[in-house]
């Protein structure tokens, strides 16, 4: 018997103001995998996410995270129940030093996981670790996506909500991501990854969905996504 | 002037500045963390003074020393504090999603409270409080003597700069306050409960500002003005240093004492003007203070005031005609009493329209539009008095003397947006009243300009009341054709979004420039027809209650159509004419209404009105 999902969304709607951007959309994240959510840009990925933390005004049918409804819930309680967000845009706290940018991040892990601790953060990404007495704001784009997913770790989540990790990145840096997702992989962390870098996503999940216009249109494993021509034609490429 | 007497002005404006950092750290740390600006904050640096002003002498009775006086001093901030949390807890919670003005509004609300509270706790005396054991003689200081107490002044605000410093770098509640004064969505978004947060920024904030008052108590009595004197301080130092910045609070205080040291030698009475200039001069060099940050433009908060951008329909212009007829027939109906209230009302609606105007259609949450009331209303008596000028002359120099006033300092105010726009509009009005009140040859001082009459032809009741009425009508529909101009459009478009506008090519600033001199001088106008049926002016026209009045009326009359600035003057004019003469407590029964109105409605009335409608429509969610 399979255990069930970590996050389970099903007829969820999303608003800003008036105007509606996610039509029913239904998704799960199995524990410990690794999925991708792909569409192109305006598709609705970032409200999704945000619509699951609370970040956004929302409805939904289901909406349950390790077998609880996070629905209604303001994202301080979601994200105390294991659910960790990492957003497009960062985000990062530019007055404040990296390690106390990791502090505001910091909560207890669950009873017997391993917490993460800055030092073992600043093994994944190294260079954080040379700045770690420096202001934020001095920091390049690629140092801070590696603050802002070090910063969640700091949570001790059971689940990441992933939100663009390798746009606008250089190669080597995107590497460096790839790697974070596996770590977080490794240690049982579930990864509900947003993306449009088709190539990024196949190397690090397990399973992929597609959404457009607010509507999820395809759901299957990346394999197949990364075979299948005419869906990436549909959907993904520019 | 020798140097000594050079160097014991300047420690005496370095122990006003640190009185003035630890009152403006407390307002700054509060802003930055839950974008409020606690108009009460003043209040609670009364509270402080007062609480100080009683216990320590208490204490001293127990046991006579410095540690008592000390103790005291602790004590009196802590119980601040508290009252601090008290607060967020039942009022600011509720309303960090609704829009400034409504902010400002339900904290002055808080002042109208306290001032009662203050008044029944305390009496209507000052209190003087002790002095404190050990500093009571002065130092000497090169020859000069020199207050001790004023050395341990001078010596606190850098203290409390340092505590501050470690609080906030070394604590793990220091470090989520200054990251949520940056993005508080994402401290929350991380796990952090921000209402815990809030309620101990609140503690902090309220505590610093009870530490100031107590501070104060050997210096000077505590007194049931102290509120309002403070706060409009405490606003030019915060708005100088930047909103948000410890560092930048520090900085202004100095600055500002200094200047209120010296400046003292050059303009002995107005020293407030000196700082309005330094204030000016920033901000046009730094729009966001000395060590502040820019704010995002605030389109939507203004906007939840807006203006519907259609013109009269046949049935609103049913009700504005009949609503004409009745005022034309009210004197049939009423005795002179009556009469008298009526001319009250048209003035303070067309007072409170003229802010409407501004507010609605340009997007300018003015809280000192009472400054241009005032100005038309003194600028028409000094005609009068000082030149002999008659009515009929001097009636058309009241908007053309607020017109002027609006001109000079809406150059300033149109550089900045939201609340640092809220905050300047209000430093100004100060600055106006602290003139009127202090330029005793020429205003009157306190007591104003007396006997002030309309022309013989003009000084009935009846044909007053039929003379502000044309002149209000005139103003009102001349208003609105504005708004429906092109001018008005297009004030209204930067209002929704300043970006875009800017990005289509309208020179934004000018406009509202423009809008800024146009409400002043319907103010002013206003002031003017005041001044003539009152026979007399004197400050309290200009100061901050009677701004405050103004946008209790827009709040109270609805905001969306003509007649609500109107409607708001009848109701609030003749709640205060009817409520004033039984309880003693109408400051407390006002300020109550205002925060009633303010929770009913966090978003305006506007909003609840489309809360409404969505619901009604079935798309409530
Ligand atoms: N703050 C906002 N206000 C109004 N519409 C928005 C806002 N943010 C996004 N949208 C709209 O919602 C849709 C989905 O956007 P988003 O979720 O950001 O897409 P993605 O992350 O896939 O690029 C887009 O059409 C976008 O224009
Ligand atoms: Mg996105």
């Amino acid at each position: 018997m399979t255990e069930r999902p970590i996050l389970e969304v099903e007829g969820l709607a999303a608003f800003y103001g008036q105007a509606q951007v996610l039509f029913d959309v239904a998704l799960v994240l199995r524990r410990g995998e690794v999925t991708a959510l792909m569409g192109r840009n305006g598709a609705g990925k970032t409200t999704t996410l945000k619509a699951i933390m609370g970040l956004v005004s929302a409805r939904a049918r289901k909406l349950e995270f390790a077998g609880h409804s996070i629905a209604g819930l303001t994202s301080f309680r979601i994200a105390r129940r294991g659910l960790g967000f990492v957003p497009e845009d960062r985000r990062i706290f530019t007055d404040l030093t990296v390690f106390e940018n990791l502090e505001v991040g910091r909560r207890p892990a669950p009873g017997g996981a391993e917490p993460w601790t800055p030092e073992r953060l600043f093994a994944i990404f190294p260079n954080l670790a040379e700045m770690r007495g420096r202001r934020a704001s001095e920091m390049s784009g690629g140092e801070q996506q590696m603050l802002t997913i070090a910063r969640t770790l700091m949570g001790n989540p059971k689940a990441v909500l992933l939100d663009e990790p390798s746009e606008g990145l250089a190669p080597v840096i995107v590497e460096l991501m790839a790697r974070a997702v596996n770590a977080m992989k490794a240690q049982g962390v579930a990864v509900l990854l947003c993306e449009q870098n088709l190539a990024f996503a196949s190397g690090v999940s397990d399973r992929a969905y597609i959404v457009d216009r607010g509507h999820i249109r395809h759901e299957g494993s990346i394999a197949a996504l990364s075979a299948d021509e005419a869906l990436r034609d549909a959907y993904l490429s520019v | 002037m020798d140097l000594s007497f050079l160097v014991v002005q300047f420690l005496s404006g370095l122990a006003s500045a640190s009185s003035l950092f630890i009152i403006s750290s407390g307002l700054t740390i509060v802003f930055g963390v839950t974008r409020i600006v606690n108009f009460a904050h003043g209040s609670l640096y009364m509270l402080g003074a007062y609480f100080a002003a009683t216990l320590i002498p208490r204490l001293l009775d127990l046991s006579y020393g410095a540690p008592s006086f000390w103790a005291g001093v602790i004590l009196s901030a802590l119980a601040v504090g508290v009252l601090g949390v008290v607060m967020e807890v039942l009022l600011l919670r509720r309303i960090y999603r609704a829009p400034e003005l409504f902010q400002l509004l339900a904290t002055f609300g808080v002042v109208l409270v306290v001032q009662d509270v203050v008044l029944q706790a305390f009496g209507p005396q000052d209190i003087l409080g002790p002095r404190a054991p050990g500093l009571r003689a002065p130092v000497e200081i090169m020859g000069r003597r020199f207050p001790s107490y004023e050395l341990v002044l001078i010596a606190a605000g850098p203290v409390v700069l340092g505590l501050l410093w470690l609080l906030l770098h070394k604590t793990r509640f220091g470090v989520l306050v200054r990251a949520a004064t940056q993005d508080r969505e994402m401290v929350g978004a991380l796990g952090v409960n921000q209402a815990l947060l809030f309620t101990g920024t609140l503690f902090l904030g309220a505590f610093l500002a009870g530490l100031g008052g107590a501070l104060q108590i050997p210096k000077a009595p505590a007194t049931a003005r102290m509120d309002l004197d403070i706060i409009a301080e405490t606003f030019v130092v915060t708005v100088i240093g930047g909103m948000g910045s410890i560092p930048g609070a520090f900085l202004a205080s100095l600055l500002i004492g200094q200047l209120q040291a010296f400046g003292i030698l050059i303009f002995p009475k107005i020293t407030l003007v000196l700082v309005f200039l330094l204030m000016a001069l920033v901000l046009v060099v730094r729009p966001y203070g000395l060590l502040g940050r820019p704010e995002a433009p605030a389109g939507a908060h203004a906007a939840a005031f807006g203006t519907p951008l259609r013109p009269w329909s046949s049935t609103e212009k049913g009700i504005a005609l009949v609503v004409l007829a009745a005022l034309l027939a009210l004197p049939l109906l009423g005795d002179v009493y009556l009469i008298k209230v009526a001319t009250e009302i048209l003035i303070f609606g067309l007072f409170a329209f003229s802010l409407h105007f501004l507010i609605g259609t340009g997007g300018l949450v003015s809280f000192g539009h009472a400054a241009y009331f005032g100005l038309g209303a003194y600028g028409a008596a000094l005609a009068l008095k000082h030149f002999g000028v008659p009515m009929e002359l001097a009636l058309p120099l009241a908007p053309i003397a607020a017109a002027l006033g609006a001109t000079l300092f809406g150059f300033f105010i149109v550089r900045l947006s939201g609340i640092y726009l809220a905050m300047l509009t209000l430093a100004a009005a100060q600055i106006l009243y602290a003139v009127a009140f202090q330029w005793v040859e020429v205003t009157g001082g306190d007591n104003g300009l007396v006997g002030v009459w309309p022309a013989p032809w003009a000084s009935t009741r009846l044909v007053y009341y039929y003379f502000t009425l044309a002149f209000a009508a005139a103003a009102v529909l001349g208003l609105r054709h504005v708004i429906y101009a092109p001018f008005g459009y297009t004030l209204r478009a930067a209002r929704d979004s300043e970006l875009r506008a800017d990005a289509v090519g309208i020179d934004v600033r000018r406009h509202r420039w423009l809008a800024f001199i146009l409400a002043g001088a319907v103010a002013g106008l206003a002031g003017g027809l005041y001044v003539f049926l009152k026979g007399s002016i004197d400050p309290s026209a200009l100061s901050i209650p009677v701004s405050v009045d103004a946008l209790t009326m827009l709040l109270l009359g609805g905001l969306q159509t003509v007649m609500g600035p109107l409607v708001g003057a009848a109701v609030l004019h003749s709640l205060k004419d009817q409520i004033m003469p039984l309880t003693e407590l109408w400051r407390m029964m006002l300020g109550l209404s205002i925060i009633a109105m303010v929770l009913l409605f966090p978003k305006g009335l506007v909003g609840a009105f489309e809360a409404a409608r969505e619901r009604f429509a079935g798309g409530g969610r």
